[in-house]
């Protein structure tokens, strides 16, 4: 447990954002929250710096895509405040047309290649990276594999069954 | 009689106090028991590979003592494990780094085929982008089948022409994969 509860988390950032961040769920107490694209660096910002909270380590920056959803593509962010033990993760929904994000590279350097990896895997663009390139497939592939738009594999192929392979 | 075991001489005529052969022959015997691999180990077919250069099963008895890690003097690829899609173009530029006379063996389901690895990121078998002389199945291959291949390319290397690169069926082959 952390020096700190979810709940002191979660009244100190309502005290300053309000209405625009709403509480998902807390699955594992992990304390999960959505906003919008506009307020997430400011909320980010606001947790990296403030004097009590100190969510100074960003864990992880990824991706999700639920096609069935209206914003189906959803970008989510991992903090970890070292100093309290404790966690918080964001969730921002965007359309499908329109899959673009601030960068978080203003706040974090360890930013720039978790971005270009979501980038990478699910067309997200950070909007002000310094360098947004593919970083793990090949440069001139031109799908984002990760997304949920491709059919799965044949399940009548036959010619990559285990006894193929001495298993 | 000791019971060390020696090759045996190529086929030739023998007399009394000479013996001749053609020079392709004798020249395919001396490659096939020093061929120096170049190990290209991406996974666990590498893991493999170290058990066969072990004490136990010993690649070195074949000659096959110097692993060259470089294209230099090296005559045999031996890619051992998932080739993904990004380290093609790594793994053709070894192959074209490597001098004449030269040889690939791919070991194990992915190099030879993908294996379990039917995927967008993974090269469906190494022959796309090089040409491959023998293919060791098995995921992983046991050390005895790296040897059994590496004895099918030592027939290979005895069996072949002193310039096989002079060979129009082999120039044909490599225009194939767009080299030379």
């Amino acid at each position: 447990m952390g020096k700190i509860t979810n709940q002191e988390v979660l009244d100190k950032i309502a005290a300053k954002f309000g209405d625009q961040v709403s509480v998902i769920g807390e699955p594992h107490s992990l304390l999960t929250v959505e906003t919008g694209r506009e307020q997430i660096i400011d909320l980010l910002t606001f947790l990296k710096n403030d004097a009590t909270l100190q969510f100074i380590f960003l864990t992880d920056i990824t991706a999700i895509h639920y096609p069935e959803q209206e914003k189906p593509i959803g970008i989510i962010y991992h903090l970890h405040s070292l100093v309290n033990n404790v966690r918080i993760r964001i969730k921002v929904f965007v359309a499908d047309g329109d899959v673009h994000m601030p960068t978080a590279t203003v706040l974090w350097d360890g930013a720039n290649w978790m971005e270009r990896e979501t980038y990478d895997f699910f067309g997200v663009v950070f909007d002000g990276h310094p360098d947004l390139r593919r970083i793990l497939n090949v440069d001139d592939m031109t799908v984002f594999p990760m997304r949920k738009e491709y059919p799965l594999e044949d399940p009548n192929r036959v010619d990559k069954k285990d006894y193929f392979f001495g298993r | 009689m000791s019971d060390i075991q020696i090759v045996n001489a190529p086929p030739g005529v023998e007399g009394s106090g000479f013996f001749a052969t053609s020079l392709d022959k004798a020249i395919g015997l001396a490659r096939s028991h020093s061929l120096w691999p170049l190990p290209f180990a991406t996974s666990c077919c590498g893991i493999e590979f170290m058990a066969t250069m072990g004490s136990h099963y010993d690649l070195s008895r074949f000659g096959a003592e110097r692993l060259s890690f470089s294209p230099r003097q090296a005559d045999l690829l031996m890619v051992m494990g998932t080739i993904s899609k990004k380290m093609a173009p790594v793994l053709r530029q070894v192959y074209l780094q490597m001098a004449e006379p030269r040889w690939v063996m791919a070991v194990g389901a992915c190099a030879s085929s993908g294996g379990i690895f039917d995927t967008y990121s993974v090269l469906q078998g190494i022959d796309e982008v090089i040409p491959v002389d023998v293919y060791v199945p098995g995921c992983p291959p046991r050390p005895e089948a790296i040897i059994d291949g590496f004895m099918n390319i030592q027939k290979l290397v005895q069996t072949e022409s002193l310039r096989r690169r002079n060979e129009p069926k082999y120039q044909e082959l490599l225009a194939k994969y767009g080299i030379q």
